[in-house]
């Protein structure tokens, strides 16, 4: 059955989560070469992906950071930040 | 009451007639504890020369990557105001064109969330705020998207496309650049505000090869106008350029960089071998009332140009000669080629690495084949300096 954007953000959430509990930051393109290594077969594409992406950021799931260059992670406090 | 310091070192930089951001500093300074506590640390990182900022991290606004660049003091105890000091991009509108009644909206809405202090511009060309708390960051985004501003690019997406003020003010213009500006701004808003690439992706719009923007040494996409027949020359004008003393041959000719001028002296005529002419703008700049760029105008697509940061700078080679870019099927294709070399380079580009150094890394040659553009001789940035060279016709020939 073709994957819908709803599964694949929920698959994308935890790729992320096992790559934090490993220490590791995904890039955007990493999920979605990810996805589509895994689910291409099932219809998913780069645009679904795309929306899968603004979904889990739009809703607060994920949200994006910079260390030279940019990163999807799971919500946390920011180290760098002074109280 | 503010603390007051003593900023010796930074008193050094008001001297002199010209404009001095210390000054804007102090005059802030005077209403904003912010840019009190930004005097104080700037001329301890000084006496030190060492920065005291950390950057990086999550700040943003929800939903949005760029935008946002968060910054921090690493002495927040000693100057509390900085302790945060994000700063803002706010994406400009096309050619920088305002009124003066935006520029008091949004320097009021700046003064409400921030130290008041502003870049305008940075170097992308977003108007730059300068020093603001994590939780004003939703609010100034609130009130800026109310007034009808929007945030610009940062961090690995696509920047905020920039131009040249273009046909709104210059004669020069060969094609329509505020109006490509502003439709690739829209057109792309994904790209620019939620960051999917391996790195910066930048596009600049020069209306003529003046290249007001510095599109050829910033750009990874550089669109210049240009034109193709002949460049346009009003005899008479020729003549009183002369006869006002403007010295055409060595002022004019001899630098013309293809050689390709000639004047006769005794007749005051100019006459150009058009098809050696390397569009440089050097003899219209120099007597723009007798010279004009011909009418068959359009833009030369150029790409990978980057400052220095990873690597080193690199300007733009030439991708496609010639484009009548104001045409809508001739912009259609344009965008359609854009997609297909990001779609390549997000596939195969290494984290923080830039299409013109992606492209010198896989070759121009295999780059050109990915995408599916036919090589031609106005791609060739340098002349061979390799006599051995093969060709794949050649080993083809051999194996048959
Ligand atoms: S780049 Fe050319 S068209 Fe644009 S402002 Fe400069 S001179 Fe004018
Ligand atoms: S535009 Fe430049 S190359 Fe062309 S004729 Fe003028 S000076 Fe020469």
């Amino acid at each position: 059955m073709a994957m819908t954007v709803d599964q694949i953000a929920d698959a994308m959430y935890k790729e992320v989560e096992e790559a934090t509990n490993f220490g590791k930051k995904l890039k955007p393109m990493d999920l979605t070469k990810a996805m589509l290594k895994a689910y291409e077969e099932e219809g998913v594409d780069k645009k679904m992906c795309k929306s899968a992406i603004k979904n889990l950021v739009d809703s607060g799931r994920l949200v994006y950071t910079y260390f030279g260059g940019s990163y999807l992670e799971l919500p946390h406090r920011e180290g760098a930040a002074n109280d | 009451m503010p603390k007051e310091y003593k900023t010796p070192k930074l008193d050094e930089l008001e001297k002199g007639p010209w404009p001095s951001f210390v000054k804007e500093i102090k005059l802030a300074a005077k209403k904003s504890e912010m840019s009190n506590d930004l005097l104080g640390q700037l001329e301890q990182s000084y006496n030190e020369k060492l920065g005291h900022w950390k950057h990086g991290g999550i700040v943003g606004v929800m939903g949005y990557g760029g935008g946002v660049i968060g910054r921090y003091s690493d002495l927040p105890d000693k100057y509390p105001s900085v302790s945060h000091f994000h700063t803002i991009r706010v994406n400009q509108p096309s050619g920088w064109f305002y009124t003066s009644d935006a520029l008091r909206t949004i320097c009021d809405i700046w003064e409400k969330h921030g130290s008041g202090l502003t870049n305008m511009h940075g170097s992308t060309g977003d108007m730059v705020f300068l020093g603001t708390t994590t939780d004003h960051l939703e609010p100034v985004f609130k009130d800026l998207t109310e007034a009808g501003w929007d945030l610009g690019g940062s961090g690995s997406d696509m920047r905020t496309p920039s131009c040249c003020v273009g046909p709104g003010r210059c004669e020069w213009a060969c094609y329509d650049t505020l109006q490509r500006c502003y439709d690739i701004t829209m057109r792309y808003q994904d790209e620019l505000h939620r960051p999917a690439f391996p790195y910066k992706w930048k596009f600049k719009f020069a209306g003529c090869p003046n290249d007001c923007v510095a599109s050829i040494a910033r750009a990874d996409i550089s669109v210049i106008g240009t034109w193709k027949d002949d460049i346009r020359v009003d005899a008479d004008q020729v003549k009183t350029y002369a006869d006002e003393g403007l010295d055409i041959f060595n002022d004019v000719v001899l630098n013309c960089p293809a050689k390709c001028m000639r004047y006769d002296g005794e007749k005051k005529e100019i006459s150009i071998d058009n098809k050696d002419c390397r569009r440089c703008m050097h003899c219209i700049n120099v007597m723009p009332k007798a010279l004009r760029p011909g009418v068959e105008q359009g833009a030369t697509i150029l790409i990978g140009a980057k400052a220095p940061i990873v690597e080193g700078a690199l300007l733009s080679s030439v991708l496609i000669p010639f484009l009548d870019i104001d045409d809508e099927e001739e912009f259609e294709a344009f965008c359609d080629l854009i997609e297909e070399m990001q779609d390549v380079w997000c596939e195969e580009g290494k984290n923080r690495e830039r299409v013109g150094e992606f492209i010198q890394r896989v070759g121009m040659g295999n780059f050109l084949e990915a995408v599916g553009v036919e090589p031609i001789p106005e791609m060739v940035a340098y002349p061979r300096d390799n006599p051995y060279v093969f060709y794949e016709d050649f080993y083809e020939d051999e194996d048959e």
